[in-house]
């Protein structure tokens, strides 16, 4: 760690762009948008600067309290089902043959080369009422139905008079699946680093010293992950609890998320002061989530070392 | 002509235009002539760029911090009256637009913008209720069907927007559309809360296609939106309901800072002229306010109910106006809670 202090130059050479940029396009302007939450709306367009906690008091309403908490649960329900399927596929990619895990992990990033917008324009045609989903599903039906009449059962109409579309699109379930598509790929990339760093001598002596699968699982496999899975959560809840785009376009009339108030407080509300104490709160509670895994984190190395 | 133009572009200042050819023109989406922009570069020699809004929140939200070089807008009444009050316009000259005489002498001046100082009509229209016919027992001509009644329950769509939401919603319940006491946004509120179950979903600016997929039977929209919809599917209709609603106006304005203020007053003047209107509106499919446009068009675009509704239901209509911070606040935090409810 000594050597950039013997060899100075491309030390600087590499470390000043990025810096430049971090403070420029990124700590400036949350610092701009922090001074903004203290703030007060004047007129149309003007903001003074009261250095008042009013903002930050208006957010603790049992209204806003109450969506910051069903946007929680929205994260949460999206995070624990991408921990699921995400941990199948990264254990799926990690025992892949070697030539074929390059593929597999490309077609686990293939998502990001098309734009979020269109990706949700998409999962609403696979939704909707006579979306993909449910014309096959009318097809399936059609089928079954055609075969009973065959069968001479036709009159007792046993799958009902006629195909009932399921209600896909529109409602909570909707917002949860689209999150689930998209931040399913945050979750496998962890996973994957950390299962594949995994020395798999330790998953053969566990078989060998008796213990089944399942517990191979759960006492080996799972203990070894924990880097990754705690990675994994962090980058999937966070963008996943800020979400406005999924609820606006997949969601009803009763998934609102805290990102689409804060987003009506900067357009319609024009309430940028109030806008900025809510997306502030947001971004404590991020760093509150990152800190509690740093905790966690010097706690292990810790224990380790005794 | 298109050599002559090239020729022009870059003839040191010339007697009528010192300004360079260009112009930035800042619209929304499928909202001019298929041809306008070219048409107006071939008689002008000017370049127009075009970059499009989704809503007039954002074109605020864009020019609130200064303007970023856009020459000619095109914001909507309540907007041209927070631009107006807030100095983000700049005063139109008449002597540079002669066409403002081709404009229905009913919109030469406006509640908005008194005396037409910084705004000019571009076009206009309602929002009402569009249907599927085959789905819908006879002409649903009441804000009941969809604010106030399961009868499509599940099968209805209303607007996304907070502001408009209330504003229906006192047309419904018999008061003003810019009603801003207090106890009767909390009224509009409670009607919105008890409608919920049957809404299945407050759309985006999107619920012509909701209609048109099937997705719903009825919807609360804009009557260009559901006019664009009807071209393709015979079994949709639409309705400006017996207690009347929002008349919108969308305008012609030069923001503060415009770069190119001559060339965007000759822009304007070219837009309200009657070639120029009746190739936009004949494409757009929305009412123009141009008269000797209108005269150049078909009688099945002049006749539509769906873009002229009748008169009667006309007068029934009103214009939303800027009605201050207050409100504004006081219809988000109803709209937070009925989306919360």
């Amino acid at each position: 760690m000594e050597s950039w202090r013997k060899n100075p130059r491309p030390f600087w050479l590499f470390a000043v762009p990025p810096s430049f940029w971090l403070l420029v396009f990124f700590l400036v302007p949350l610092a701009l948008v922090w001074v903004l939450s203290f703030g007060e709306k004047v007129g149309l367009l003007d903001v003074v600067i009261t250095w008042q906690p009013d903002n930050y008091m208006r957010a603790l309403d049992p209204l806003y309290l109450q969506i910051f908490a069903k946007s929680f649960w929205f994260a949460g329900l999206t995070t624990a089902v991408c921990l699921v399927i995400g941990f199948a596929v990264a254990i799926a990619i990690t025992f892949a043959p070697a030539r074929r895990r390059g593929l597999l992990l490309m077609l686990v990033m293939l998502p990001f080369w098309t734009n979020l917008l269109i990706r949700t324009y998409a999962l609403i045609a696979v939704f909707r009422s006579k979306g993909f989903v449910n014309a096959g599903l009318e097809h399936l039906w059609q089928w079954a139905n055609g075969l009973l009449t065959l069968v001479g059962l036709g009159e007792l109409q046993l799958l009902g008079a006629q195909f009932e579309p399921l209600q896909l699109l529109y409602n909570n379930f909707a917002v949860v699946a689209g999150l689930v598509y998209v931040h399913l790929p945050f979750m496998v990339l962890p996973l994957y680093a950390a299962l594949d760093r995994m020395d798999r001598s330790y998953i053969e002596a566990s078989l060998d010293l008796g213990a089944g699968q399942i517990r191979t699982f759960f006492s080996v496999i799972i203990p070894l992950a924990m880097p990754g899975i705690f990675s994994g959560v962090i980058i999937t809840f966070v963008p996943a609890l800020g979400s406005f785009l999924t609820p606006d376009l997949l969601g009803g009339t009763d998934s609102q998320m805290i990102a689409n108030v804060i987003e009506r407080q900067f357009k319609s509300a024009n309430d940028w002061p109030f806008g900025a104490a809510l997306s502030f709160i947001l971004m404590y509670i991020t760093f509150f989530a990152i800190a509690l895994r740093a905790l966690w984190a010097g706690k292990r190395r810790r224990g380790s070392l005794a | 002509m298109g050599a002559v133009a090239a020729g022009l572009k870059f003839a040191p200042g010339t007697v009528l235009a010192a300004e360079e050819k260009k112009l930035n023109f800042y619209n929304w989406d499928t909202y001019i002539g298929e041809t306008t922009l070219d048409d107006f570069k071939a008689a002008s020699g000017i370049e127009v760029s075009m970059d499009l809004f989704a809503d007039n929140d954002e074109l605020f939200a864009k020019l609130k911090g200064g303007n970023p070089g856009y020459d000619v807008i095109v914001p909507t009444n309540d907007f041209v009256e927070r631009m107006i009050t807030a100095g983000m316009l700049s005063p139109l000259d008449p002597a540079l637009i002669p066409n403002i005489s081709n404009i229905d002498p009913t919109f030469r001046d406006a509640a908005f913008d008194p005396g037409r100082k910084y705004s000019l009509p571009y076009m206009w229209g309602t929002i009402g209720v569009g249907y599927r016919k085959s789905r819908i027992e006879g002409v649903p001509d009441d804000w009941k069907w969809v604010l106030d009644s399961d009868r499509y329950a599940g099968k209805t769509a209303l607007m996304g927007d907070g502001t408009t939401m209330i504003q229906m919603a006192m047309k419904y319940l018999g008061y003003p559309l810019n009603e801003t006491e207090p106890a009767r946004i909390r009224q509009a509120e409670e009607l919105l809360i008890r409608q919920k179950p049957n809404v299945k979903v407050f759309a985006d600016d999107n619920g012509q296609d909701l209609l048109l997929s099937g997705e719903v039977d009825i919807c609360m929209e804009w009557n260009g939106d559901i006019l664009q919809v009807m071209e393709e599917d015979d079994d949709i209709g639409y309705v400006v309901p017996r207690q009347g609603g929002l008349l919108w106006q969308d305008c012609l304005c030069i923001p503060t800072g415009a770069p190119h203020a001559e060339n965007a007053h000759a822009f304007i003047n070219f837009i309200l002229g009657a070639d120029a209107g009746a190739a936009i509106a004949d494409f757009i499919q929305y009412a123009t306010p141009n008269a000797a446009a209108r005269k150049l068009l078909s009688a099945e675009y002049n006749s539509n109910p769906a873009i002229f509704p009748p008169q009667e239901t006309i007068e029934k209509c009103e214009v939303a106006t800027y009605n201050g911070a207050e409100y504004t606040r006081a219809v988000d935090e109803a709209w937070t809670r009925i989306m919360a409810a």
